[in-house]
C-alpha cells in the first residue's frame, strides 16, 4: 500500500475470551494523518482492541482494514505474507517497551529491516543511527536495554518501529511504566512524529496529553464505544454518564 | 570328562539366554527390573573374551569330544574355562585355523590365540606373549621295533627322515641339526606315516606325544624328552592391558594348583611344570607393580581419556542437535508431533543407558535378522556408543529447551510479530539467542554428567577411562595411585568447560 491508501477501518467488531465479550460491535474509522486517543476505564478491551487491528489478536466477527488489506474473524485474521505489509506500515509500541535484551540498541533497530526487509546492514544502520537522532538518542546506540532509562527504553522502541517507514503507529499505554519527567520525553517524540503527518492510534491514561493533541477521542466502556468525537467535545460535553463516571474518577 | 566339557556357547550361553529373553519382547519390563539390576556387574563385563584355537585333529589341547562331537575338550578347553571365571568373563572360542593364527590374530579376528603355541623370538616380535601356562618338551617317537638308532644324531647319520608339525619348535631344532623334516599340518597324520612305515621317526610336543602315541601298541618313546620350552597366551602387542589381566589370571590358577590339577586330568603334569610355579605369586605380583610405573600407565590413561572425551563431545552433539527439533515439536508442533516428542523424552528418559546400549549393540543385528532387514545394524562399539547417550541425553537436552524457550516472555514474539517477523525468523534471532542463557548451565551439567555416565560403555567393549582405570588397577594393583591420576584427567577434564560454561553464560548473556 502507499501513503495515500493508508486508513483504518473497523466494523463491527467482536472479541470473546471464552464466554466473556471483550468488544462488542467496535467500528471506527481513523483517517491519514489522524490522532486517535482511546480511552477508558481499565478491562475495556482498549489493548484487546489495538491488537485487532494488527492482527495480534484474532477476533470472532467484524472486519478490520488497513488501507486496501483486510483481517477477518478467524483463527488466523490474514495469510502471512498481509500480515507482514500490514505490520510494515503500522507499528506497534508497548507499554512494556518489549526491546530485545541481547540486542544493542542499534541492533535492535535494524534487525527488522535487515532480516524482514532485507535492507543491506551498512543502509540499515545509517538509517537507524538517523533515527536514534531523531529520538534524541544518537549517542546510545551501542547500549544494551538493560542500560537505558524506562524513557530512553521506550524511544528506541519508537525508533525500532520507525525503522520499518510506517505510515501509522499503535501506541498501547507506552507511557504507563514511566515516571512523570520520563513520559515527557516520550510524548514530545509523539508530538513530532504527529507534526510530520504519522497516523497514531493511542491507548492512553495521559487525558491532557489525548485533549491537547488528538483529533479525536474514542471512550471504551465494556467492550463498547461509548464516545467518538473530537477532544473538547468528549472531555467537557460528554454524552454517556459513563463517561462522565471514567472522568470524574481519573481526575480523582 | 564330559562334565568339564565346553560346548561353544556354554561360558557366553548365560549372556545369551539373557539377552534373547529380553529382546523376544516378553517380560521386558520385568527383566528390566530382575534383570538389570543385580545383572549390573556380571553385565559389565558382558562381551566375551573371543579365543582362537585349531580343534582339528587339536587333542589333547582342544578337540571335539568323541562322546558329543558338538562339544569341544582339551586341557585348554578346561584352562579357559578356569581363565574365564578367574576374569570374571565369559571366553568364547573361535574355531581357527593353526597355520593362521598369527595373522587372525592381528587381523583383529579374534582377541586371543591360545593353542600351544611355542614362545619362540620371531613370534615374541609379532605378539605379547602371556606368561606361560606350559613347559612343552619334544619327545621323540619311533615305531616299537626300532633298533637302528637310539637317537636324533644317529637318526640324522643314517639319513632317515623325521617328521613333524609345521611352524613348530621340533621343525626348527630339526633344521638346526641339519634334518630336513617332513612337515605336517595336523598332528595325526606323522605318527599314521610313522606306523606305516613312511617316516622312520616323528618329533613333536610331549602333550601330542602322550595322547596320539603312548596309547599305540606300535610306537615307543625313544630317550628324554628334550628342547624344552614354554606354551603362551598371544595378544596383540597393543592389548597389553587385556594380556597384563590374563598373566594375573595364569599366576592365580598356577598358585593355587587350579593348572596342575588340569594337567594332572589330562596325564600332561610333569617335573617340568615346576619351573612354572618356582616364581611365587607375591613375586610376580611385585614384579608387576614394579612394570606398571607412571610411564608406563599414564600414557594408556591419556588414551582412555581421548576415548572418554570423543565419545563425550560426539553424544553430546547429537543430544544437542536432536534435542532441539523434539523441544520445538513439543512447544509448537501439531498434536501428533507434540505426542511423539512427549513419547520420545519419556522414553528415552525413563530406560537406563545401560538397556539401551545393549540393545542397540547386541539386539539391534538380530532384530535385522529375525525381520529380515536388508541392512545388518551390526554397530561398531564406538557408534553404538555414542548413539546410546546420544538419544538418551537428546531427551534431558529437549526439556532443557523447552524449559528455556518457555522462559522468554510472549511479548518478545509479539514484538517480533508486530515489526512483520516470522514465528522461525523470530524464534532463530529473538527468542534462541535470549533462551541459550537458560539453556547452556543445565547443558554443561549435563556435559560434565555425561563425561562420567561414558564409564558404562565397557560393557560394548569401548575402553574409555574408567575401564583403561579398572584394568590398569587390577594389573598394578596400585588402586590409589592410578585411581587418584584417573581423577585428576576427569577434573581436567570436568573443570574448564565449566568455566567454559561461565564464560558463555556472560558472553551471551550481555544484554541481560
Amino acid at each position: 500500500m502507499n501513503r495515500e491508501e493508508f486508513q483504518v477501518q473497523v466494523e463491527g467488531l467482536w472479541k470473546r475470551f471464552g464466554h466473556r465479550v471483550v468488544l462488542r460491535n467496535v467500528s471506527f474509522h481513523v483517517a491519514r494523518g489522524e490522532t486517535v486517543a482511546i480511552i477508558g476505564p481499565s478491562g475495556a478491551g482498549k489493548s484487546t482492541l489495538l491488537r485487532c487491528l494488527n492482527g495480534l489478536c484474532p477476533f470472532d466477527a467484524g472486519i478490520v482494514r488497513i488501507g486496501p488489506h483486510v483481517l477477518r474473524p478467524g483463527k488466523r485474521p490474514a495469510p502471512f505474507a498481509t500480515l507482514r505489509l500490514i505490520r510494515q506500515r503500522l507499528g506497534m509500541i508497548f507499554q512494556d517497551f518489549q526491546l530485545f535484551p541481547h540486542l544493542t540498541a542499534l541492533q535492535n533497530i535494524i534487525e527488522a529491516p535487515v532480516h524482514v526487509n532485507r535492507m543491506p546492514r551498512k543502509e540499515a544502520e545509517h538509517r537507524a543511527m538517523a533515527l536514534l537522532a531523531r529520538v534524541g538518542m544518537a549517542d546510545r546506540g551501542d547500549a544494551y536495554p538493560r542500560e537505558l532509562s524506562g524513557g530512553q527504553k521506550q524511544r528506541v522502541a519508537i525508533a525500532r518501529a520507525l525503522a520499518m517507514e510506517p505510515f501509522g503507529l499503535l501506541c498501547d499505554e507506552i507511557t504507563s511504566a514511566l515516571d512523570p519527567e520520563l513520559k515527557a520525553e516520550v510524548l514530545a517524540v509523539l508530538e513530532d512524529l504527529r507534526r510530520d503527518g504519522m497516523t497514531l492510534i493511542l491507548v492512553t491514561h495521559e487525558l491532557g496529553f489525548a485533549q491537547r493533541v488528538a483529533d479525536r477521542v474514542i471512550v471504551l466502556a465494556d467492550g463498547e464505544i461509548i464516545e467518538d468525537g473530537p477532544p473538547h467535545e468528549v472531555f467537557a460535553a460528554p454524552e454517556h454518564p459513563r463517561t462522565l463516571r471514567f472522568l470524574e474518577q481519573v481526575a480523582l | 570328562m564330559s562334565e568339564n566339557a565346553v560346548s561353544r556357547p556354554t561360558i557366553w550361553g548365560h549372556a545369551t539366554e539373557f539377552l534373547n529373553g529380553l529382546f523376544a519382547g516378553r517380560q521386558v519390563i520385568l527383566l528390566m527390573v530382575l534383570g538389570i539390576l543385580p545383572g549390573f556387574a556380571f553385565a559389565e563385563e558382558m562381551r566375551p573374551l573371543r579365543w582362537a584355537a585349531d580343534a582339528e585333529g587339536g587333542a589333547p589341547y582342544i578337540f571335539q569330544d568323541p562322546a558329543d562331537p558338538h562339544r569341544v575338550i582339551g586341557f585348554e578347553v578346561d584352562l579357559a574355562e578356569a581363565l574365564a571365571k578367574r576374569l570374571g568373563r565369559p571366553i568364547e572360542w573361535v574355531q581357527y585355523d593353526f597355520m593362521s593364527l598369527v595373522a587372525g590374530l592381528q587381523r583383529g579376528d579374534f582377541d586371543f590365540a591360545m593353542n600351544g603355541l611355542e614362545v619362540t623370538p620371531d613370534r615374541a616380535k609379532v605378539v605379547r606373549f602371556s606368561r606361560p601356562y606350559y613347559v612343552y618338551t619334544l619327545q621323540l617317537v619311533v615305531r616299537k621295533d626300532e633298533t637302528r638308532f637310539q637317537n636324533l644324531e644317529e637318526l640324522l647319520a643314517l639319513g632317515g627322515t623325521v617328521g613333524t608339525l609345521e611352524e613348530t619348535a621340533a621343525q626348527r631344532l630339526l633344521e638346526e641339526m641339519g634334518f630336513s623334516p617332513k612337515l605336517y599340518g595336523n598332528q595325526t597324520e606323522p605318527y599314521l606315516d610313522l606306523e606305516l612305515g613312511r617316516i622312520d621317526a616323528v618329533l613333536m610336543d610331549l602333550p601330542i606325544a602322550v595322547y596320539f602315541a603312548k596309547p599305540n601298541p606300535k610306537l615307543k618313546f625313544l630317550g628324554e624328552p628334550m628342547g624344552e620350552g614354554y606354551y603362551a597366551i598371544a595378544f596383540r602387542q597393543e592389548d597389553e592391558a587385556l594380556a597384563a589381566e590374563v598373566d594375573r589370571a595364569l599366576d592365580s590358577l598356577i598358585a593355587d594348583g587350579t593348572l596342575r590339577k588340569i594337567y594332572e586330568k589330562w596325564g600332561l603334569w610333569n617335573e617340568a611344570q615346576e619351573k612354572l610355579t618356582r616364581a611365587e605369586l607375591t613375586d610376580v605380583l611385585a614384579e608387576a607393580r614394579r612394570r606398571w610405573t607412571f610411564r608406563t600407565y599414564f600414557p594408556l590413561l591419556l588414551q582412555g581419556a581421548g576415548v572418554t572425551t570423543y565419545l563425550s563431545v560426539t553424544s553430546m552433539a547429537v543430544a544437542i542437535v536432536l534435542g532441539l527439533p523434539i523441544a520445538l515439536a513439543r512447544l509448537f508442533g501439531p498434536w501428533p508431533l507434540r505426542w511423539a516428542a512427549v513419547a520420545y523424552v519419556e522414553f528415552f528418559r525413563g530406560i537406563p543407558v545401560l538397556l539401551l546400549l545393549f540393545f542397540l549393540y547386541y539386539g539391534l543385528p538380530t532384530v535385522a535378522e529375525a525381520y529380515g532387514l536388508p541392512v545388518s545394524l551390526r554397530l561398531s562399539p564406538m557408534a553404538a556408543a555414542i548413539l546410546g547417550f546420544g538419544l538418551n541425553y537428546a531427551a534431558y537436552e529437549a526439556e532443557i529447551y523447552r524449559a528455556g524457550i518457555r522462559a522468554i516472555p510472549a511479548g518478545q514474539w509479539e514484538a517480533a510479530a508486530s515489526l512483520g517477523m516470522g514465528r522461525i525468523l523470530t524464534f532463530r534471532r529473538i527468542i534462541l539467542p535470549q533462551a541459550i542463557r537458560t539453556i547452556l548451565p543445565p547443558m554443561t551439567n549435563d556435559f560434565i554428567a555425561l563425561f562420567k555416565d561414558t564409564s558404562i560403555v565397557s560393557i560394548v567393549a569401548v575402553v574409555e577411562l574408567t575401564k583403561q582405570y579398572q584394568i590398569l588397577a587390577k594389573s598394578s594393583l596400585k588402586y590409589l595411585e592410578i585411581g587418584f591420576v584417573t581423577a585428576m584427567l576427569y577434573l581436567i577434564l570436568a573443570v574448564p568447560l565449566g568455566a567454559l560454561s561461565r564464560h558463555l553464560e556472560k558472553r551471551w548473556g550481555k544484554g541481560q
